[in-house]
């Protein structure tokens, strides 16, 4: 790999683990005045979900989903198996290709 | 992060099923065409899907202190075209609705409009845009992702605010406060989204020079690399 790919991958690396030393106030200021306290690091459609509940409180969801995760495990278990066939499928594709374009230098 | 189950209004949810279906049936048309004509571009479309099925699984950590994840439409919309991307984008979408409870099928109709359509159309457009300026390959790439990403939840961020107006200072007041929440969370997750498609845009110009010929990555004309 280049050094390009290299820098880049260590760019994406710092932004991800960056936010988690950055905000480290419980909630951050965000939170504590927008859309009332949260967890840290809860989903970004959580505290949407809080803000609409502040706009409209008489505001009734109607409609539920039709199944739901039965816990936060099993919910992390099919995020993980969404991003695993993704990650898969490319990691097919580069080692398909590279295997290729070997291939073809010694041809 | 998009529009939870149930949580637009009937009307809404109506309207925004309807603006995205014929994007969604033109996509599709669009797509199986496009394989008919280039079979040999299947693993690439593939590469696409995978790739927005894996970013749109990872929930990343924000600046705001709160979690939301990029689309990973951008790249298919670059390779393939924005309206190829709706399918693609609708089936990641229905696919978390079902079995996750992560959105909804009463909003699926407004996520596949932020998600598979403003974003993917945002993407090819700043792309283009990019291209004209002189950017170079890489630089028009980061940004057609990044902004695609960010229109995304943008648009979310509207949908919301259109369909709960503030009591006192109405849609705008309510959408910056949606905004806040939303298309904050999402810049450093947006960045890092254009720096992965780069990666990913690098490794098939190095590897499937041949097939990218015949798309709009490629389609313009390249400057020697500085």
């Amino acid at each position: 790999m280049s050094r390009k790919t290299w820098m880049l991958l260590a760019a994406v690396v710092l932004l991800t683990v960056l936010p988690l030393l950055w905000s480290a106030t419980p909630g951050a200021e965000h939170a504590t005045a927008a859309d009332g306290a949260g967890e840290r690091f809860e989903g970004a459609d959580a505290r949407a979900q809080r803000a609409i509940t502040q706009i409209a409180p008489h505001y009734q969801p109607w409609f539920r989903p039709v199944l739901e995760p039965s816990s936060n495990e099993i919910a992390s278990l099919l995020f993980a198996l969404q991003a695993a066939f993704g990650a898969g499928v490319i990691g097919y594709w580069l080692g398909f290709s590279r295997a290729r374009a070997a291939q073809h230098r010694d041809d | 992060m998009h529009i939870m189950e149930g949580f637009l209004p009937f009307r809404h949810a109506l309207a925004w099923t309807a603006a995205s279906a014929p994007f969604l049936a033109f996509g599709l048309a669009s797509v199986s065409r496009h394989l008919r004509a280039h079979p040999q571009q299947r693993m690439l479309l593939g590469v696409s899907c995978a790739f927005a099925f894996l970013l749109s699984a990872l929930k990343l950590p924000s600046v705001t202190g709160s979690c939301s994840h990029p689309t990973g439409v951008g790249l298919g919309a670059l390779l393939f075209g924005p309206v190829a991307m709706v399918p693609v984008g609708f089936v990641v979408l229905l696919f978390q609705a079902l079995l996750m409870a992560h959105g909804g099928l009463t909003t699926l109709g407004a996520n596949v409009f932020s998600m598979a359509i403003v974003g993917p159309f945002t993407a090819y457009g700043v792309f283009r845009l990019g291209c004209a300026l002189g950017l170079g390959r890489s630089g028009a790439v980061f940004m057609a992702a990044c902004l695609g990403d960010l229109a995304t939840y943008v648009t979310t961020s509207f949908q919301l605010a259109l369909a709960f107006p503030d009591p006192v200072g109405g849609t705008w007041v309510s959408f910056e406060k949606f905004a806040g929440i939303f298309a904050l969370t999402q810049l450093p997750l947006a960045i890092t989204e254009g720096l992965l498609t780069v990666l990913v845009v690098n490794a098939m110009a190095q590897f499937n020079a041949h097939e990218l010929r015949l798309m709009p990555v490629l389609a313009y004309p390249r400057r020697s690399a500085p």
